[in-house]
């Protein structure tokens, strides 16, 4: 055995295909499985009761339009949730973005070179997210609740509280390009939705990037001996969601053409539900883009639904909370039966 | 070629405690070395400096009689030394061809993964090596649910399948049915008749005993000394062990 195992076999290399196999299918994507069962149960339920709303594209469109601003904040974190990593400062981190996209523009009247900073600024501050639980050690759920208000804070200093306009930028190509809407329906957050949706799914399947968020996330000790870079990794991390929620923020002013200083702080608990919603541990080790992207998309689809189905709007928390918890325990169980 | 491993005057402190004091130590060509010691002696930590985990505080690596600076895992790896952890040290959660693959996935220049090679080759290798049959395991199947010979399978086919000149083995018994331990061995044996170098931790004194071409007993950071397999028999051996375990020397009062 010890002289062979390293002649690589072109013949065993081609011959290999994953054959399909219920139970081992079942069995890789029983959580996946799970969640889109959730969606589609909750999808018809909606349907039954109030189908003019449901069974009209105007809800859809509306959706597509609204949903994008969290859920695109909820791919790069669920690569950073699955490395066993938290990070609660993505909030502010788009307030910051905004602001610097506001305090470049007032400087160099560019747009684009505004867009750049707001990008830069998301990164670096993702970096730093990233040193202080890399480099000192500190648990990133306790350094990101420091950082969460260390920004917002910076926020409110850069910006003295004020809220300011975005109007010139509909003069601009940047516009349309984020939030505009394609064919007059389709809007543009959702194609840039979907862009992150399966860069992140790249990233965490199909890259070493990935292959080590997994490793960290399963097993950190294991993922040192075997040489792996758990601190570059981690920081890497960060960077994309500080990138990423960045990025949101601008998209998100774009839209409303306006900034307000408090930017960003609904979306902490929907962002953070979509993820646990469609099945990544808390743990590490564990979850999948196509759960968040679906868990978000549930998220926002619960307060619509529950004004269309005519319930009072006092019923929507409850039914979230509902919804989180028993999806929760679904995905533990299946976890474990699975395995 | 001189020899394959040569650690001269290694000492490795954390903080204050001194894991390790001016330790010499050679692996030849071709030859098992068996490290016996009590908890606590270090013969974890020099095998974690052999495998670039740690990095010595005072002394020097050798590979082939090179001097290799700032050791790192990946450094070490293309010394061609592998090392094979105790069960702990697989992924649990992660399937059976990402665990083969652990930190050195098979992707091209920009970081992209050969998934589909991935998996060919741990289908290739269950199959002719870790002699899997079961339908129900496949290269998706997650390591958790496996047995703990399993999993020792699955470390040593990773540790083989890189093509290391040097493997290291820490503790890799434990946890080990009888049967599986036997195989174990057996996989030790082979590895000098392939004509590769080994360095083989274990508590158990017959597991070494019966695997090494020489045996060297480290004891509160140093070495306290080395025996040539066939210069000892197993019976002097242990008494030996319990000696130095007492007295930090091996040098029996009477005999």
């Amino acid at each position: 055995m010890t002289s062979k195992t390293n002649e690589i076999s072109v013949d065993a290399t081609q011959a290999y295909k994953d054959s399909f196999n219920f139970v081992n299918f079942v069995r890789s994507y029983g959580t996946q499985l799970g969640i889109l069962g959730v969606f589609f149960g909750m999808w018809i339920f909606f349907i039954i009761m109030a189908p003019n709303t449901f069974l009209s594209s105007n809800i859809y469109y509306s959706f597509m339009s609204t949903i994008p601003f969290f859920a695109m904040m909820a791919m790069p974190l669920t690569v950073l949730v699955i490395a066993g990593e938290m990070d609660l400062s993505f909030p502010s981190i788009m307030a910051m973005g905004t602001v610097t996209f506001l305090l470049t523009y007032n400087e160099v009247s560019n747009v684009w070179l505004a867009f750049a900073a707001a990008l830069v600024t998301g990164l670096f501050i993702g970096w730093l997210n990233g040193i202080i639980v890399v480099k000192f050690g500190i648990p990133s759920l306790v350094a990101t609740i420091g950082t969460q208000f260390f920004w917002r804070g910076a926020v409110l200093v850069l910006s003295e509280g004020h809220s300011g306009t975005l109007v010139y930028t509909k003069e601009t190509f940047l516009r349309p390009l984020l939030v505009g809407k394609i064919g007059d329906v389709f809007p543009m957050q959702m194609l840039w939705l979907i862009l992150i949706a399966i860069g992140s799914w790249v990233l965490l399947n199909r890259h070493r990037f990935g292959a080590h968020m997994y490793l960290i996330g399963d097993n950190a000790n294991s993922a040192e001996l075997m040489g792996v870079n758990t601190g570059r990794v981690r920081i890497q991390g960060f960077m994309l969601v500080g990138l990423i929620a960045a990025f949101a923020g601008i998209v998100a002013s774009l839209h409303v053409t306006f900034f307000w200083p408090s930017q960003g702080e609904g979306y902490l608990l929907k962002t953070l539900a979509s993820i646990f919603l469609g099945g990544t541990s808390v743990f590490g080790g564990v979850g999948t883009i196509l759960g968040s992207f679906v868990g978000a998309f549930m998220i926002g689809a619960i307060e619509a639904a529950t004004v269309a189905i005519g319930w009072t709007g006092f019923l929507t928390q409850l039914i979230y909370g509902l919804i989180i918890v028993l999806s929760v325990i679904m995905h533990t169980y299946l976890g474990k039966r699975l395995g | 070629m001189g020899d394959r491993l040569e650690l001269i005057n290694i000492s490795k402190s954390f903080g204050k405690v001194k894991a390790l004091q001016d330790i010499n130590f050679q692996l030849g060509q071709n030859e098992v070395v068996g490290l016996l010691g009590d908890n606590g002696a270090g013969k974890s930590t020099m095998i974690k400096i052999m495998t670039g985990y740690y990095r010595p505080t005072a002394g020097q690596v050798l590979f082939g009689g090179k001097q290799i600076d700032n050791l790192t895992v990946p450094k070490a790896r293309l010394m061609g030394v592998e090392t094979v952890y105790q069960e702990r040290a697989l992924a649990e959660l992660l399937t059976l061809w990402r665990n083969i693959f652990l930190g050195r996935e098979l992707k091209n220049r920009w970081g992209f993964l050969d998934v589909k090679k991935m998996k060919a080759e741990t289908h290739r290798l269950m199959t002719q090596s870790m002699g899997f049959t079961s339908e129900a395991v496949t290269p998706n199947s997650k390591v958790g649910k496996f047995s703990g010979g399993e999993r020792q399978g699955v470390a040593i086919v990773r540790a083989l399948y890189f093509d290391a000149d040097i493997i290291v083995l820490d503790e890799p018994t434990m946890g080990l049915s009888l049967n599986e331990t036997e195989k174990l061995l057996n996989f030790v044996r082979e590895i000098k008749l392939a004509g590769k170098s080994a360095v083989f931790i274990d508590h158990n004194i017959y597991h070494v005993y019966s695997v090494s071409d020489r045996i060297v007993v480290v004891d509160r950071g140093k070495i306290a000394g080395e025996f040539l397999t066939k210069d000892i028999s197993l019976e002097t051996l242990m008494e030996k062990m319990i000696h130095v375990a007492e007295t930090g020397t091996l040098d029996l009062p009477l005999s």
